[in-house]
């Protein structure tokens, strides 16, 4: 693998050729907010939330699908960068339900983190307050899509690792819906598996374990990586150790 | 750490301090659950401190039927949801130097909003007219109740705002790093836990 | 079959078409056809047959001769004469036309449009050649007209690298809107390593009151085809998609029909021409998705995905379907290659302006007198395309804004009427050449309810991947029908320019990209309108209906609207 150089924020790095950008900016300790890529899942582009500025061409590109590439000079967060992330996060919180003080994920939610962050303290826009379904159908789990933010981690996780495709995205813009099956209640689709990892990637409240109360849902995302490590290099220990994980 | 206030913000506090002797502190009520207030009550013994450098001129905690004038700063708790609120918000802007949402429902609509999903008149209907206690419709009741906005608003979509205070209801550790911030005639400055909504 | 089987298929063509003393050409496109011209067709046959003409006269349906809303459209051809135009034909005067001036010589004065018209006259037609002229369901037709000969000739006479620099030569640009250099784009996908690679013809044209690939496709399907299959030799595909619009059965069942005729004669399919050159063409039907006019969302569609955008780079012509190179143009592109190939680069590059070369199709729409499909050189001006070509806005009308390029364009005022239209210099003003949509407005059209219209038409088509598209442009829309509704405040307009921008620069695609141009460049030149209905509550238009108050008026206006309702109020009128 060959070495590549180039710049971020003015500082000379090195990285593998062929690497994201996104992780080699997160390999320079840059904190660098994603809110649909999870490490593990195919990179997708669609929050808008690591889009950087890069010197050769004069579009902002994602970071968790742009290539680096040698000789690249790219800025993180300027201040222009930063203005747009705020008013996307500022986006994502009118555009559903999202009260946080009656959410089972408040206090750990990527989304309400992100906006802490950033310093999103107050929201501009009309908050839209659509009309949105709960389905509590299922067994085990709650899909809630006051809370959905059309991330799509859970159709990329059930499609990619589970292998089992009962997530998809139905209807278009603000109109887009994630789905089980042919748009049957989750408790009725013949192809959910019941393995809950889409209820583990989801950054928000949207799914959740049933019996999870107001603050009460524990996400934990390192299976992922447990999972594909297992797969291709055959190691099968969790990081954290244990079943117990990250708390 | 990021600046809530702006610099003219600073400014403007720093004018209130020097026209009087003690600063003029309102805290406000609007639609909430009075939770922020039981929360800045929590300050504790930070209130006797409090007590040293500010009057307080208006508050649910104070018997004042008026809001007054040439106050320094306001924190207003719960959102906009009739039309009362929308009076006394624009009293609160016009005789305020400093104007701060307090807590989620100000900031966000938070809880208050979730009724944002429904008609006005289906829910009057079914608060007043259809469950216990129900009274009839165009009794003296109808006239009693401020007519609500068509949707619960937070603060700053109806009034300009100097100052956010996210929570639901903020820690009295949140409230006195604002406070004191807006008192000493700083910039509120909060950690990045303490801008948490929820 | 082989070049000289071509030869002698125009040849006998010629000779069937010279047998007849007239022959009488009746637009079958879509806009005539919607206004009647079946039954004007079966009337002219019908008449033609109960005269005893079928020998020496001849009926021929065709495709859209130009004036779409003079139609039903009929020409007359009399071998010696110049052609004659009739407008507004109906069953009537189709029968008055045969008897009178077929049969007698004697045209019918009050249906004639003057064919000295500037509508015809300001037009250059290198696209539209053969539109209106042919009939596009048969082969001969098209192959008597040198149908089929450039692609002979490129097979035979150039090597791939050699189209690619022909192209290249000619200045020819995409005419999807962005104005990418076609040859360049060839070459890149010519050059590109792989076994495997594509060809996409872009036909999902999706801007409002835009009609120009509907009507190539109609009118002139083996052109398309042709100019495909050029492209598929020049660089190393031997397979082709033309992705049609759903909403366009007539022009997929004519492609559908002209590939079926073309690889029955050996002109598409393998072994083109005896060549050691194969190209197959699938029809693809689109499903109602504006984005999928977006070129990565267009190739996920035909792949069977859900129609969304990937982020580029890669580039089609890199990775495009199924990994594999890809070259994709638009329809109206592949229309332009068969006349480059068949005349020279340097012909066509005679026509046009430095940069912008050749000619550009517009739908003319709006208030204009005449509307319907131009053809134009670049570099004309939107005086000389609104006043000439389409007749002006009218007496007693004032011209006010020309929109180009839909909702990712933006409007042109009056004092830009002289502004050469091409790619510079329509960019230059905010606005775009876009695909070709070009609506005239006058006094009538307020500028913020305009932007709002598109705005709504954005909100709507959006994908919904990524977020500033999905729900800034719903934002933006928000923002626009309070400006226009009377309750929105003066912050609400630097909240609407902030969002402009940043979708512009945030959205993942060119639709959420462009999707704030019809607010900025209503801003840029109408902003007192904007400014009219904030501070004042006023439409000067007078389109907008001033129904709802901003939210701090609520405070007496609604009690006061619940004691006269007696009831809670929808909105505060």
């Amino acid at each position: 693998m060959a070495v590549i150089t180039m710049t971020i924020n003015d500082e000379l790095v090195s990285g593998v050729e062929g690497q994201s950008l996104l992780t080699l900016i997160r390999e320079q300790g840059i904190e660098l907010p994603t809110l649909c890529h999870l490490e593990g899942l195919e990179a997708r582009g669609g929050c808008r939330l690591c889009l950087v500025e890069v010197q050769s061409t004069h579009r902002l590109l994602p970071a968790c699908t742009t290539t680096a590439q040698e000789g690249m000079a790219i800025q993180t967060h300027s201040e222009r960068l930063v203005r747009y992330r705020r008013m996307i996060l500022e986006l994502l919180f009118a555009e559903r339900n999202h009260v946080c003080a009656v959410c089972v994920m408040n206090g750990r939610c990527e989304l309400q983190d992100e906006a802490a962050k950033i310093g999103m303290d107050h929201v501009r826009y009309d908050y839209l307050v659509p009309e949105l379904p709960l389905d509590a159908s299922h067994d085990k789990f709650i899909i809630d899509h006051n809370r959905c933010i059309l991330c799509t981690r859970c159709v990329s996780v059930c499609d990619s690792v589970e292998g089992a495709h009962t997530w998809d995205v139905m209807g278009r813009g603000v109109n887009s819906r994630v789905i089980t099956d042919l748009n049957q209640p989750w408790g009725v689709s013949r192809s959910c598996t019941s393995c809950g990892k889409c209820v583990q990637v989801c950054p928000t409240g949207a799914l959740a374990n049933k019996g999870s109360t107001v603050a009460e849902m524990v996400k934990r995302h390192d299976f992922l990586q447990w999972i594909l490590d297992g797969r291709e290099k055959k190691q099968w220990v969790m990081q954290n150790g244990g079943s117990e994980g990250r708390r | 750490m990021t600046t809530l206030a702006t610099k003219k913000t600073a400014r403007k506090a720093e004018k209130a301090e020097a026209a009087v002797g003690k600063i003029r502190l309102a805290t406000a009520w609007l639609g909430g659950c009075s939770g922020c207030h039981m929360s800045f009550l929590d300050l504790d013994e930070k209130l006797i401190d409090l007590a040293e450098t500010v009057e307080l001129v208006y508050s649910p905690i104070a018997d004042v039927k008026e809001f007054p004038h040439n106050v320094d700063v306001t924190l207003v708790e719960g959102a906009v949801a009739n039309v009362d609120h929308l009076e006394l918000a624009e009293k609160i802007r016009q005789r305020s130097k400093l104007v701060v949402s307090f807590g989620d429902c100000a900031v966000t609509g938070n809880v208050t909003s979730l009724r944002n999903k429904f008609p006005v008149e289906d829910l009057l209907t079914r608060v007043y007219h259809e469950g216990p206690g129900a009274v009839p419709r165009g009794g003296e009741t109808d006239k009693i109740v401020p007519a609500l906005i068509p949707r619960v608003l937070p603060l700053h979509q109806v009034i300009e705002v100097d100052a956010f205070i996210p929570g639901c209801p903020p820690d009295p550790e949140r409230i006195w790093a604002a406070v004191s911030a807006l008192l000493a005639g700083e910039p509120v400055v909060l950690t990045e836990k303490m801008r948490m909504f929820g | 079959m082989k070049r000289s089987d071509l030869q002698a298929m125009a040849r006998r063509e010629l000779e069937r078409q010279q047998a007849v003393r007239c022959r009488l050409l009746c637009c079958a496109s879509t806009p005539c056809l919607s206004s009647g011209a079946a039954t004007v067709q079966q009337a002219l046959e019908q008449a033609v047959t109960d005269n005893k003409l079928d020998a020496e006269v001849a009926v021929v349906s065709t495709g859209c001769m130009g004036p779409c809303s003079r139609g039903p459209m009929v020409t007359v051809q009399v071998a010696g004469q110049e052609d004659i135009y009739y407008e507004n034909v109906t069953p009537e005067s189709a029968q008055r036309i045969v008897v009178e001036h077929v049969m007698a010589n004697q045209p019918v004065a009050e249906k004639i449009m003057p064919s000295d018209l500037p509508f015809f006259a300001k037009q250059h037609k290198i696209v539209l050649a053969n539109s209106g002229l042919i009939d596009p369901e048969r082969l001969e037709d098209y192959v008597a007209r040198d149908g089929y000969s450039a692609l002979a000739h490129a097979l035979r006479e150039m090597t791939p690298e050699e189209v690619c620099a022909e192209i290249s030569k000619s200045g020819l640009r995409g005419r999807g809107g962005a104005g990418y250099p076609t040859g360049l784009k060839w070459d890149l996908v010519r050059k590109a390593p792989g076994e495997k690679k594509y060809v996409i013809a872009n036909g999902d044209e999706g801007d409002p009151g835009a009609y120009m690939d509907r009507t190539l496709m109609e009118s002139d399907p083996h052109r398309l085809l042709e100019g495909m299959a050029i492209a598929g030799y020049a660089v190393g595909a031997d397979q082709g998609f033309l992705y049609v619009r759903g909403e366009y059965p007539i022009a997929a069942k004519r492609l559908e029909k002209a590939i079926r005729t073309a690889e029955r004669r050996g002109l598409l399919g393998s072994r083109v021409l005896e060549s050691s050159f194969s190209f197959r063409i699938d029809i693809r039907i689109g499903a109602g998705a504006f984005v999928c006019g977006e070129e990565t969302a267009l190739m996920a569609s035909i792949m069977g995905r859900r129609g969304q955008p990937t982020p580029r780079p890669p580039y089609p012509a890199q990775s495009g379907l199924w990994e594999c190179p890809t070259l994709i143009n638009n329809v109206e592109t592949f229309g332009n290659i068969v006349p480059i190939i068949a005349h020279g680069a340097d012909w066509f590059a005679s026509v046009g302006t430095a940069k912008s070369k050749g000619s550009k199709i517009f739908a003319l729409a709006g208030k204009v007198d005449t509307t319907g499909l131009i053809e134009v050189p670049m570099g004309i001006t939107l005086r000389e395309v609104i006043y000439d070509i389409g007749g002006g806005v009218g007496e007693g009308h004032t011209f006010k804004a020309a929109q180009t390029g839909g909702p990712s364009g933006g409007c042109i005022p009056a004092e830009h009427l002289d502004t050469p239209m091409d790619y510079e210099s329509l960019r230059a003003l905010g606005a775009i050449m876009g695909s070709g949509g070009l609506i005239v407005m006058d006094n009538a059209s307020c500028m913020p309810d305009v932007a709002k219209f598109f705005m709504e038409f954005c909100t709507d088509e959006s994908c919904g991947k990524c977020v500033p598209c999905r729900v800034g442009t719903v934002q933006m829309h928000r923002i626009l029908e309070r400006i226009t509704n009377g309750s929105a405040t003066a912050a609400d307009l630097q909240i609407l320019e902030e969002l402009c921008t940043m979708v512009q620069e945030t959205s993942l695609c060119g639709l959420g990209q462009s999707a704030p141009n019809p607010v900025l460049s209503t801003l840029r030149f109408y902003r007192e309108e904007y400014e009219a209905h904030i501070q004042r509550r006023e439409c000067p238009a007078g389109v907008c209906k001033m129904t709802e108050a901003p939210t701090l008026a609520l405070m007496e206006a609604l009690p006061r609207r619940i004691r006269e309702l007696g009831t809670i109020p929808m909105s505060l009128a």
